[in-house]
């Protein structure tokens, strides 16, 4: 560099437009806040009045414990129909491709109504071996299916479909290689399944499963044709006695809200820990630093002479 | 890099015979009626054009490959099956596994389990088989690392080494279960040409220790250093075979010397 162009000066490049572009959409959000807070009917006060009442929460812990029993439980059924899928077994895949046909097919709400109302096609439902009198237990059928187990049930039934394509997707997506390098290696299929492909498969799991579990928490509201109190069901049954719909709504919509971004949250924790070993971070966690204190493999100067990163 | 690798015991094992192998895909005739008898602790290297099997021949030493016809044995054991009496019983996936513990296989690409450290990534199998101890899997892991010259390495993701480093790791990983055989596919031939010695190195290092080394590769320069047999194959089948200076310097065969007057 000469004398010259050492004196040279950089002008970054402005883009104005963007900045007109900024003033315009703030001055909208300005004006939505300013009509949603000044406006009176949109009754703030009922809704401060109700947002922490004992019945909504309650609601809300139904919907809360809804989701998280049809997530695990979608998860790991739908974990068995995706193996059952990529298995050589012709029979378990076309069976397994029966189920997520079906209940891919049936809304959410079909499914629903036809478990609760399961005690009109069988009264009884035993517990033993098929077209045998063996048997270890007789149940009611209106007793064993209420309202939560029908709920819980039908959740998950319709929810390990969409599951098992899911967790399908994330282990065709595993290079081919590494299963090859596995069994080159002697490793058993399990330990092939849940030790190599699994953790490779979640990066591309985890963002779709989360999509999936966000839809479920507000998908639960759909058990309400079972008359069932979770948060949806509570506020229909409090703004038909009191008439305050909208302020009742907004209850609902803000703890929808609030579940949203606290899995948002969540799912962003896990794919940063799923995505430490590609980073361009060379630096290990700490956990695996204060591991690796522990069982020192201690670093010697490099032998050869290989360019380094 | 000068030190031997003494773990093996002195006495040699590792003895492959193919006999009569013949694997088609579709009507495509990969292997086509091969034999061959390999000594205990030879080095062997496979070349020939693309697409003349010779990694098809070496997957199948391991059963990644079935083949179609023909048999294969490694010191006398035969790869996919039991011998009773008369009989061969094909083997089942688990005896299959415990059969590839004494064959160690590098491949071209690789294939480091990238969300394992380069550690854990070596200690993996021995663990899984319970041949060692996680201790003992660490320590040996240390010594290996030591041989191909990565120890400081052990605790980086396979991700941020150069393909050198992580084909050096590959190789230190099918050396964890103490194969009788180690079978190279292509190993460089994923790799930036400056990379290529660090990796030959390292092989040469392991001839004549003992393990039985069978090396697919263009490197015929290589091949010429370090090889006791050199197999040449066209269309699934061996065209010529012999030592070294032999099929490389002398080939007999018109098809030999088309295909080494290319490459060379």
């Amino acid at each position: 560099m000469n004398r010259d162009q050492q004196q040279l000066k950089v002008v970054p490049a402005r883009y104005p437009a963007r900045t007109v572009g900024a003033i315009v959409a703030l001055f909208i959000l300005a004006g939505v806040v300013e009509s949603v807070a000044l406006n009176p009917r949109w009754e703030w006060g009922v809704f401060a009045r109700w947002f922490f009442d004992p019945v909504i929460l309650h609601g809300l812990g139904q919907t809360l414990l809804l989701t998280l029993l049809g997530t695990v439980f979608s998860l790991i059924f739908g974990g068995l129909l995706a193996l059952a899928r990529l298995s050589s077994s012709w029979l378990l895949s076309t069976l397994a491709w029966g189920y997520i046909w079906l209940f891919r097919s049936l809304p959410l709400i079909v499914v629903l109504i036809i478990l609760y109302n399961f005690s009109y096609l069988y009264d009884t439902l035993s517990f033993g071996v098929p077209f045998t009198a063996l048997a270890w237990g007789h149940f009611q059928t209106i007793n064993v299916l209420g309202q939560f187990p029908a709920a819980v049930i039908g959740l998950t039934l319709v929810q390990a479909a969409y599951s098992a394509e899911i967790i399908r997707g994330g282990f065709l997506g595993v290079d081919h290689g590494q299963i090859e390098a596995a069994s080159a290696l002697g490793l058993s299929a399990t330990r092939r399944t849940f030790r190599i492909i699994l953790p490779q498969a979640l990066r591309a799991i985890i963002p779709t499963a989360f999509n999936e579990i966000i839809s479920l928490a507000k998908g639960t509201a759909m058990v309400y044709v079972l008359a069932m109190p979770e948060l949806f069901y509570t506020i229909q049954m409090i703004y038909n006695r009191n008439q305050e719909v909208i302020p009742l709504l907004m209850v609902g919509a803000a703890w929808y809200l609030i579940i949203t971004t606290v899995l948002s949250a969540i799912q962003h924790g896990v794919e940063r820990w799923l995505a430490r070993s590609v980073t361009r971070d060379p630096h290990p966690s700490r956990w695996r630093q204060w591991r690796s204190r522990l069982n020192p493999v201690a670093a010697h100067e490099e032998i050869s002479h290989v360019r380094s990163h | 890099m000068s030190e031997a690798i003494d773990y093996r015991q002195a006495h040699a094992t590792g003895a492959i015979t193919i006999t009569g192998v013949s694997k088609s895909y579709g009507r495509h005739k990969a292997l086509d009626d091969v034999s061959l008898a390999l000594d205990p602790g030879s080095v062997t290297v496979i070349v020939g054009p693309s697409g003349s099997g010779k990694s098809t021949l070496l997957r199948t030493l391991n059963h990644l490959e079935r083949v179609d016809r023909g048999l294969i044995q490694i010191d006398g054991d035969y790869i996919g099956y039991q011998r009773r009496g008369d009989r061969l019983y094909e083997l089942k996936e688990k005896a299959i596994l415990r059969q590839r513990v004494n064959v160690g296989y590098v491949f071209q690409n690789f294939n480091l389990f990238p969300h394992l450290t380069v550690l854990e990534n070596l200690i993996e199998a021995p663990i899984a088989h319970r041949q060692l101890s996680k201790r003992d899997a660490v320590a040996r892991a240390g010594e290996l690392l030591d041989i191909v010259g990565l120890r400081h390495k052990a605790d980086a993701w396979p991700r941020h080494l150069s393909g050198g480093q992580q084909q050096r790791i590959a190789i230190a990983r099918a050396l964890m279960l103490n194969p009788r055989v180690m079978l190279f596919d292509e190993p460089t031939s994923a790799l930036d040409p400056e990379l290529v010695g660090e990796v030959l190195d390292v092989i040469k290092k392991l001839a004549r220790s003992g393990t039985t080394l069978v090396i697919v590769t263009h490197e015929i320069g290589f091949a010429r250093e370090v090889a006791d047999n050199v197999v040449f194959m066209v269309d699934g089948k061996i065209v010529e075979q012999g030592s070294a200076s032999q099929v490389l310097s002398n080939p007999r065969h018109e098809r030999t010397r088309r295909f080494l007057a290319r490459v060379l």
